[in-house]
């Protein structure tokens, strides 16, 4: 119990999270700060190519294994799986109807990069290595979870919600997963050599734009909770918090099955536990108009990444530590 | 200066239906439009802000069609078809336009 207070004690006070709070602060305080829309975009741009970058190199230098391929499948069962037992819980301890608690369902089945990210950051603190490959499991996390929400709504709610033309061309095809996925590729083909070319651009700013995209997180987060208190009833906030650890321990299950080291098991249990708020959302507002969008943007955005980030992350990597032996 | 009767449609539609409402214009003949950013608003769905949106599931756009009188309901039925579901708003209002033959 000390070990895990005392990574979180270490994760709360370095600069990632105290840029993330000072957002949140100056939000809450309705400062005028605010990072302009082309910049933010740009840094998610950088970040994603560095993520994806990096994990193609490391499979170039590691290889590939049936693990690999196992680890991709788990993870699409896991988002098929997530949503099916975040609409039960969201039934039983809050008041969404059918459509809202589909919704909100699917944003937990996919997965946030930005907090994925965030988790790469914190085992490379601790000095933990994970499987490369991580970076292709949460490209195809975050679809099925969306597939999931439709049968829900198809199944418990009434007719016309469906998969419209287009819209899984859309969902695939997305600007973060090409990005990510293309990034992670040519990090694969050119190995070593590739990121000997590339690291003064990938490695050494890394954290400092981290920082500043955590910052614009935090203002995002704080705006959003600020502007949608109303929706937050008591039970929607605990399925907030109580639903990460949940799909973190699925995926602490997969990841042991699988076999994988403690800084993957430590993403995977974050993939598990993160909630989407970009790709998600979009999907949600195109395949089911009605299901409010304050509900699942606040409760992804404005709860669980902030929990994730401070307390989930260190919570994860103590567990996970302690489960594998890491 | 001679001057024509024409109608003016704005349509302010979620980001996300962006596509799908230009691609129903097209298809329906409209092939003259303007796409604005929306900088923010509020409405029966609450206050919003372009600023701080984290995807463009939060955004809006403002889609800008000039046409003929005659064409108008054409045009009305291929964006309700689209918008029907969603968040926004259909204005029509009379406007006059010099050189009549582009619209």
């Amino acid at each position: 119990m000390d070990g895990i207070l005392a990574l979180a004690a270490d994760n709360l006070l370095s600069p990632i999270i105290l840029f993330f709070a000072l957002g949140l602060l100056a939000a809450f305080a309705r400062s005028d700060l605010s990072i302009p829309e082309a910049i933010a975009k740009g840094m998610s741009i950088y970040l994603l190519f560095a993520i994806g970058f990096k994990g193609g190199v490391s499979v170039a230098d590691h290889g590939i294994d049936a693990k690999l391929i196992l680890s991709l499948l788990a993870g699409v069962v896991l988002s098929f799986a997530i949503p099916l037992i975040a609409f039960a819980m969201l039934r039983v301890m809050t008041r969404l109807d059918v459509t809202d608690a589909a919704a909100v369902a699917a944003h937990y089945g996919s997965i946030s990069i930005v907090t994925f990210v965030a988790a790469t950051s914190v085992i490379g603190s601790a000095g933990l290595t994970s499987e490369g490959y991580m970076v292709a499991v949460a490209a195809v996390m975050e679809a099925p979870a969306i597939l999931s929400a439709l049968w829900l709504i198809a199944r418990y709610g009434k007719a016309g919600a469906g998969m419209e033309d287009g819209l899984m061309r859309e969902i695939l095809l997305n600007g973060s997963i090409v990005l990510l996925v293309g990034s992670f590729l040519i990090g694969w083909i050119t190995g070593a050599e590739g990121m000997a070319m590339v690291s003064p651009l990938i490695v050494a700013p890394f954290q400092g734009v981290l920082c500043l995209f955590l910052l614009d997180m935090g203002l995002v987060a704080g705006r959003g909770l600020r502007e949608a208190r109303s929706v937050l009833t008591p039970g929607v906030f605990l399925f907030g918090v109580v639903m990460p650890p949940i799909g973190a321990s699925l995926g602490l299950g997969a990841a042991l099955l699988l076999g994988l080291s403690t800084g993957g098991t430590v993403l995977f249990m974050t993939l598990a536990a993160s909630a989407s708020y970009i790709a998600v959302p979009a999907a949600m507002r195109v395949a089911l108009p009605e299901a409010n969008p304050s509900v699942y943007l606040t409760l992804s955005l404005g709860v669980t990444f902030p929990f994730n980030l401070t307390l989930g992350i260190p919570l994860y990597l103590a567990v996970a530590s302690a489960v594998t032996g890491g | 200066m001679q001057t024509h009767k024409a109608k003016r449609v704005e349509i302010t539609i979620e980001a996300v239906m962006e596509t799908r409402l230009t691609n129903a214009l097209i298809k329906a003949g409209v092939t003259g439009f303007t796409i604005l950013p929306v900088l923010g608003g509020s409405g029966r769905s609450g206050q919003w802000s372009r600023e701080g949106q984290v995807s463009r599931a939060g955004g809006m756009v403002c889609v800008v069609c000039i046409i003929r009188p005659d064409r108008l309901d054409g045009l009305l039925d291929a964006a309700f078809a689209v918008v029907e579901r969603h968040i926004g708003v259909v204005t029509v209002t009379d406007c006059e336009v010099l050189r009549a033959e582009r619209f």
